[in-house]
């Protein structure tokens, strides 16, 4: 350190305040260090305690019922007989169907957001994306079973059964009777409700590109599909797989929306017009009045099965997008 | 003069907030059907002797692990307990209140209570034997009605409730293949049909499919003006459902010969006896940790059987039949006891 006495002033005398302002600049740093890693701790705490909590709570059904539990389709309260593989199937169905529709058409929105909209659309459009996230689950679901699966009963469901009754094997997928709910009726408003997360974080990662890589693709003479295809999504890809997953998640996890509109029956049906169950809607349904430790530890056992699904599926998104950074050697 | 006159009205919000404050407050927790009624008498009596109640109405299963763990004064559930589980607990149990049950349908041209139905034929719609209204056995039962030839669509409870398992409860005695295939509990494993959460949510469902069947609990049902069905009852009378067929119900019950008063009105003999009913119940330690609590809870229960029947009728409750308030207040007397042995209630007379 250069030092540059002032005249009149020993070294020591201009040392001694820089030296406790350091000092109090490192002690600042240190303790904002402590805070941001307790905060960070605290996560995992969290977590390992949840955890904790879902593997010993679910200790008694899988005693009880071994792998069993995994592939069971029945679930009998009343003489005790559990196995998850209703909600499993109904929650991976649903999430699925969600996903089929919300992914093409939130980046279609997040494309038309970033590339083509009219400036004086897109706050508009930008805002209405963003309130539909605002809306609390229940509304959707008291909707869905008010407005949208009647709507659904008359409209959607009878034709998809008449579509699709000649063709074999897809007959089985679309049977009938159109009740309105059911699972087909789950994923859609699944959809609309995971639609905003894809969106509006697609819109960011592609609001990010740099402008001059577009406008060089555009120069070359792309059309706008084009500079979409390749340019745009494999700049963005983490940030679209990303909104996937999170998406993806709110999907796997949605609670009352979907008890509202799925039907809650504990049965495997081919076709996605009937009725069915996913993991959550079961814990929400049963769990205030399930009497006696099995039950309850079923239930519970349930939890655990959606979180490692959950973890499963994040895991298969960073294994994927990892393998992606390799190949495209980026 | 403002000042003035606004001071002895703080004077006496002021009063009030510290006898509140001396008041004991009693906390319960439990089935969410009897809530409406609890709440309602928790606020009259208050208004009385300024003791409070504090119900959470968290369901049953949660109010009998709360009554178990004895963080509560009591705990409520609509599924009486076994003598069996009352003694490993050392709880004794109660009924407070009663409600009843009733099918509902969606079927054009057919009014409230136009349908009449019996217990085994219902069994059958809600294990799917019986697949189409213009079914012979609903002939039989209807014979000047115009049935149609349409699918009957069922729909059950999706969460678990009393409703559920006073429903099925009432099945498996109608009918054999219910019992040994379905059986009864606030869940059971629905052979048919959909599932739909609450009353409100069956209503719903009811109303929005052609040829639906559902079940719901009589004050909901009575409240919302849905289209019930008449029973035809253990004497073979087809009955409606209304508050006299309940007490009808309750007072041919064997109540004082059931260990822990947990009867079961489902199918029980009389005339005008509705087949549906059940009542709700009330869970308590033989030694409370916290006796004084448990008495003033007693307290509030005597009081509410002595004062509370009117408030129950007008939210479609049926209070109980007086004798069997007499001996519940008797079994208080002799088994609820303060560690000292010195029971916390007084019997009446």
């Amino acid at each position: 350190v250069a030092e540059v006495a002032l005249p009149g002033q020993g070294v020591e005398a201009v040392l001694l305040p820089r030296r406790r302002a350091l000092h109090r600049l490192r002690l600042g740093d240190g303790a904002f260090r402590v805070v941001t890693r307790a905060a960070a701790i605290t996560v995992l705490v969290v977590l390992a305690g949840v955890i904790l909590a879902l593997v010993a709570g679910s200790m008694p059904a899988l005693r009880a019922f071994g792998v069993g539990f995994l592939v069971g389709e029945r679930w009998n309260p009343v003489t005790e007989q559990f196995g998850a593989i209703a909600p499993i199937y109904g929650t991976i169905v649903t999430s699925g169907i969600a996903m089929l529709i919300a992914v093409p058409v939130g980046l279609l929105i997040a494309m038309f957001l970033s590339e083509l909209c009219p400036p004086v659309l897109r706050r508009p459009i930008g805002v209405a994306i963003e309130l539909l996230a605002g809306i609390p689950s229940i509304i959707y679901g008291i909707w869905g079973l008010f407005v949208f699966a009647p709507f659904l009963q008359r409209t959607l469901q009878p034709a998809l059964i008449t579509a699709f009754g000649p063709i074999p094997g897809l007959s089985s997928l679309f049977a009938g009777p159109p009740y309105g709910i059911g699972m087909l009726t789950a994923g859609l408003i699944l959809a609309v409700m995971v639609l905003p997360f894809i969106t509006s974080i697609s819109r960011d990662v592609f609001d990010a590109v740099p402008a001059v890589l577009k406008e060089a693709a555009y120069g070359l003479g792309c059309t706008t599909w084009e500079v979409m295809r390749y340019v745009v999504l494999p700049f963005a890809r983490v940030g679209v797989v990303g909104g996937t997953m999170l998406g993806l998640g709110r999907a796997l996890g949605e609670t009352m929306a979907v008890t509202f509109v799925i039907g809650n029956a504990h049965r495997i049906s081919s076709s996605i017009l009937a009725p069915g169950t996913t993991i959550s809607a079961t814990i929400a349904n049963e769990f205030t009045e399930a009497v006696g430790d099995l039950y309850t530890s079923s239930l519970i056992a349930l939890g655990l099965i959606l979180f490692v699904i959950t973890f499963l599926v994040l895991a298969a998104a960073r294994y994927l997008l990892l393998r992606l950074e390799r190949r495209l050697g980026a | 003069v403002r000042p003035l006159t606004t001071l002895p009205a703080a004077a006496i919000i002021a009063a009030g907030a510290i006898a509140a404050a001396h008041a004991l407050d009693i906390s319960g927790a439990g089935a969410t059907f009897p809530y409406p009624i609890y709440a309602k008498w928790a606020d009259a009596y208050r208004k009385q002797t300024g003791n409070g109640l504090n119900y959470q109405s968290i369901g049953s299963g949660g109010g009998i692990k709360q009554i178990e763990a004895r963080t509560v004064t009591f705990g409520a559930s609509d599924m009486p307990l076994k003598a069996a589980d009352l003694d490993k607990n050392a709880l004794v149990q109660f009924p407070t209140v009663m409600g009843g049950v009733v099918p509902v349908v969606n079927l054009e041209g057919v009014a409230a209570g136009a349908l009449v139905l019996d217990g085994a034929t219902l069994a059958k719609i809600y294990l799917g034997a019986i697949t189409a209204w213009d079914d012979p056995a609903l002939k039989k039962l209807n014979p000047g009605a115009k049935l149609p030839s349409e699918p009957i669509a069922i729909v059950h409870r999706s969460d678990g409730s009393g409703t559920t398992f006073i429903f099925t409860n009432y099945l498996s005695k109608a009918s054999a293949d219910w019992e040994s295939k379905v059986g009864n509990n606030t869940s059971v494993e629905w052979p048919a049909g959909i599932g739909a959460k609450g009353n409100e949510g069956v209503a719903n469902n009811v109303a929005q499919t052609k040829g639906a069947i559902g079940y719901v609990e009589y004050a909901y049902a009575k409240q919302n003006k849905l289209t019930y069905t008449k029973l035809i009852n253990k004497s073979g009378n087809s009955v409606a459902p209304t508050a006299e067929a309940f007490a009808a119900a309750a007072a041919n019950a064997d109540w004082l010969g059931t260990p822990g008063f947990s009867v079961l009105l489902t199918d029980q003999p009389g005339d005008q006896s509705w087949p549906i009913a059940g009542a709700t119940f009330i869970l308590i330690q033989k030694q409370p940790p916290d006796p004084a609590a448990a008495s003033e809870a007693l307290k509030f229960f005597s009081w509410a059987y002595a004062h509370g029947g009117e408030m129950a009728a007008a939210l479609d409750y049926v209070p109980l039949p007086e004798g069997v308030v007499g001996a519940v207040e008797k079994m208080w007397a002799n088994t609820i006891k303060d560690p000292s042995g010195k029971p916390l209630f007084a019997a009446p007379n």
